[in-house]
């Protein structure tokens, strides 16, 4: 009993952080069709920022976190007027970009230092709590509430404010769209800023119960696009959905097999869809159009 | 005063030699030879001038990006497969190389052939599920792909796990260690442009351009797909196995994104589809990073940020550059 409430909670913890990671992406392609393969990058650096904000500019948790946020959202923008805009529209250039983007941030931290597992931030609250003998930190129940919370400020945010609005209308024609005036590079823009911002608070809210390292980078921009792909890109049910079975599994295996299994289960799940499903779980995508 | 505009015409010379193919004498012989012998020969005077060893090191570091970079190009430009996992059939030839020198101590002309093919196959065998995944998809499975295999060996402890494979035979002497990357460069770079003008090429070509037309016209795309894959696969298995017995090592750091990302930028500051553009990025790339080599990983950092300027603004590369001196004039014309 004691076991598989262990279980039922921590893959609920885990699945939240997936879908956390991986739902800014998600956006992203969904909104523009822009793959953003800086998002672990961008994660990193915020935690980054994070990081100096607490221990080098001494700012206080709450503000150096809504720093990193606003920033990496800004950096996000600017990369796309400075570098994606150039190459808008070449799917293959846009990734290569973006991936070459990540590098260099990954390799410019890991230069300063930022390497190892001897970097890390506190908690927002210390302390944890027993549920029927299972013990669950505060921090790791801050995961799943900031994942609810962020899934319902997502849902009104695209149904009831006009950028949220112009979002959908690209994501859905982009022709009529801009026929309604809608720009569609500001969208884009946007909406990889929005997506960045994204990857800054899944890492102001994960990283405290895992450590900063820039070796992380790949790995979370991998559990991002597992994530999507599994769920379909562009759709955030198909994230939770995705998240869920992947965190289960993920956890299952790390506490029934062995922790070393738990990459290759997301890896692998990925495999075994494109051999059955390949447009996801929740696909939006034309098929034919699109994969073929 | 009139505007005045610059136009950019072809060389007479190149119509001759190019067009018509009316070869009249020494010059249009050798306007055609010319880019074709120098680099080769450039190439095979390369080991014989080098100052020490450390430079016949980094020569050949630079043969073996370019020819990964050339299976690179091939396979991401001409077939429109990017894959952003280039370091699985690199790790693969490497592994299946170095699995044979030390664990049944064949020889190394045995060992290099046997991980090319035996390299291709299983990585044909591998991404063969995903060739029905096109553009970004294809990318995103393939980045992946290395990073499932380094797992794997380091979760089941197999080839020599997080240590790696140590006692793999080395080179009998350096002559043999350069000439051999330099008569596969040749082969490879000469081979794969000579290949995409045949039949095979051409559909390679349309499958990239369109691939439902090519389905329509009752060719199997999946089939087409999966030939491009092993013959890049091989050439990449091949240098794989080459570096293994270099380095009489193999270990996981042969599956990593350093490999996977060299080719790309390689083509890309090179110049894309072009396959010498490819092998000219990586003579640029490698020396300039063994110039950084002190600086440690900031040398990815710095391909990395060539890689992304050039692809935003000038993605025609190098090649495309000399190719426009060299065929073309540029002169200012009345608009």
């Amino acid at each position: 009993m004691e076991v598989l409430l262990n279980f039922l909670i921590y893959g609920l913890v885990q699945s939240a952080f997936l879908s956390l990671v991986a739902i800014g992406f998600s956006l992203t392609y969904g909104i523009s069709r822009l793959p953003n393969f800086a998002h672990g990058a961008l994660y990193i650096l915020a935690g980054f920022l994070i990081w100096n904000g607490l221990n080098v500019w001494k700012i206080g948790y709450l503000p150096s976190v809504i720093l990193a946020i606003v920033l990496t959202a800004l950096i996000g923008y600017s990369l796309y007027y400075g570098i994606i805009i150039r190459v808008r529209g070449m799917e293959v250039s846009e990734v290569i970009a973006t991936f070459a983007f990540s590098f260099v941030v990954v390799e410019l931290l890991r230069y300063f230092g930022l390497f190892g597992l001897s970097y890390t931030l506190p908690p927002f609250l210390r302390g944890s709590l027993e549920f029927a003998g299972v013990v669950l930190d505060y921090q790791r129940l801050i995961v799943i509430i900031s994942t609810v919370a962020l899934v319902a400020f997502l849902y009104f945010f695209t149904h009831y404010t006009k950028i949220g609005l112009a979002f959908r209308a690209i994501a859905q024609d982009e022709q009529v769209a801009m026929m309604l005036g809608i720009d569609s590079d500001k969208v884009a823009a946007l909406s990889l800023a929005f997506g960045s911002a994204l990857a800054a608070l899944a890492a102001a809210i994960w990283i405290p119960v895992s450590q900063l390292a820039s070796e992380s980078a790949l790995e979370i921009l991998l559990y991002a696009l597992v994530v999507s792909i599994l769920g379909g890109l562009g759709s955030v049910t198909g994230v939770i959905v995705a998240s869920l079975i992947i965190g289960y599994a993920q956890v299952f295996t790390a506490s029934f097999i062995a922790p070393h299994y738990q990459m290759i289960v997301a890896l692998v799940a990925i495999i075994i869809l494109l051999l059955t499903k390949p447009s996801g779980i929740f696909g939006k995508q034309k098929e034919l159009e699109e994969r073929v | 005063m009139s505007e005045l505009r610059k136009e950019r015409i072809d060389r007479p010379i190149k119509a001759r030699t190019d067009d018509i193919y009316a070869l009249m004498g020494y010059k249009e012989i050798s306007y055609l030879l010319l880019p074709r012998v120098l680099p080769i020969a450039v190439l095979l005077i390369l080991p014989l001038i080098v100052p020490n060893l450390y430079y016949l090191r980094v020569l050949n570091i630079a043969l073996s990006f370019a020819i990964l970079a050339a299976s690179w190009d091939f396979l991401a430009n001409y077939v429109g497969l990017v894959s952003l996992g280039h370091a699985l059939f690199f790790g693969i030839g490497a592994y299946t190389a170095g699995a044979f020198s030390a664990y049944f101590d064949l020889p190394i002309f045995v060992t290099i052939p046997l991980a090319t093919l035996i390299g291709a196959t299983i990585s044909t065998a591998l991404i063969y599920p995903t060739l029905k995944v096109r553009g970004v998809y294809f990318s995103l499975i393939t980045l992946a792909f290395p990073l499932l295999l380094a797992r794997l060996i380091e979760a089941t402890d197999i080839l020599g796990g997080t240590l790696g494979i140590t006692d793999v035979e080395g080179f009998p002497n350096p002559w043999v260690e350069s000439y051999l990357l330099i008569f596969s460069l040749i082969v490879v770079v000469f081979g794969l442009r000579r290949l995409l003008g045949e039949d095979l090429g051409i559909v390679l070509r349309a499958i990239k351009d369109n691939d439902l037309t090519v389905e329509a016209s009752g060719i199997n795309v999946n089939k087409y797909r999966a030939i491009a894959v092993f013959i890049s696969s091989a050439i990449a298995s091949f240098v794989g196995a080459y570096t293994a017995h270099s380095y009489m090592f193999v270990g996981l750091p042969y599956l990593n994104l350093e490999y996977s990302i060299f080719p790309i930028a390689a083509t890309v500051v090179g110049g894309m589809s072009s396959i010498a553009g490819a092998a000219i990025g990586a003579f640029i790339l490698v020396p300039l990073s063994e110039a950084l080599r002190e600086f440690g990983t900031l040398r990815i950092a710095i391909y990395s940020l060539l890689l992304m300027l050039f692809i935003a603004i000038r993605p025609e590369g190098i090649y495309m550059f000399l190719w426009r001196k060299y065929h073309q004039i540029e002169r200012w014309v009345k608009a």
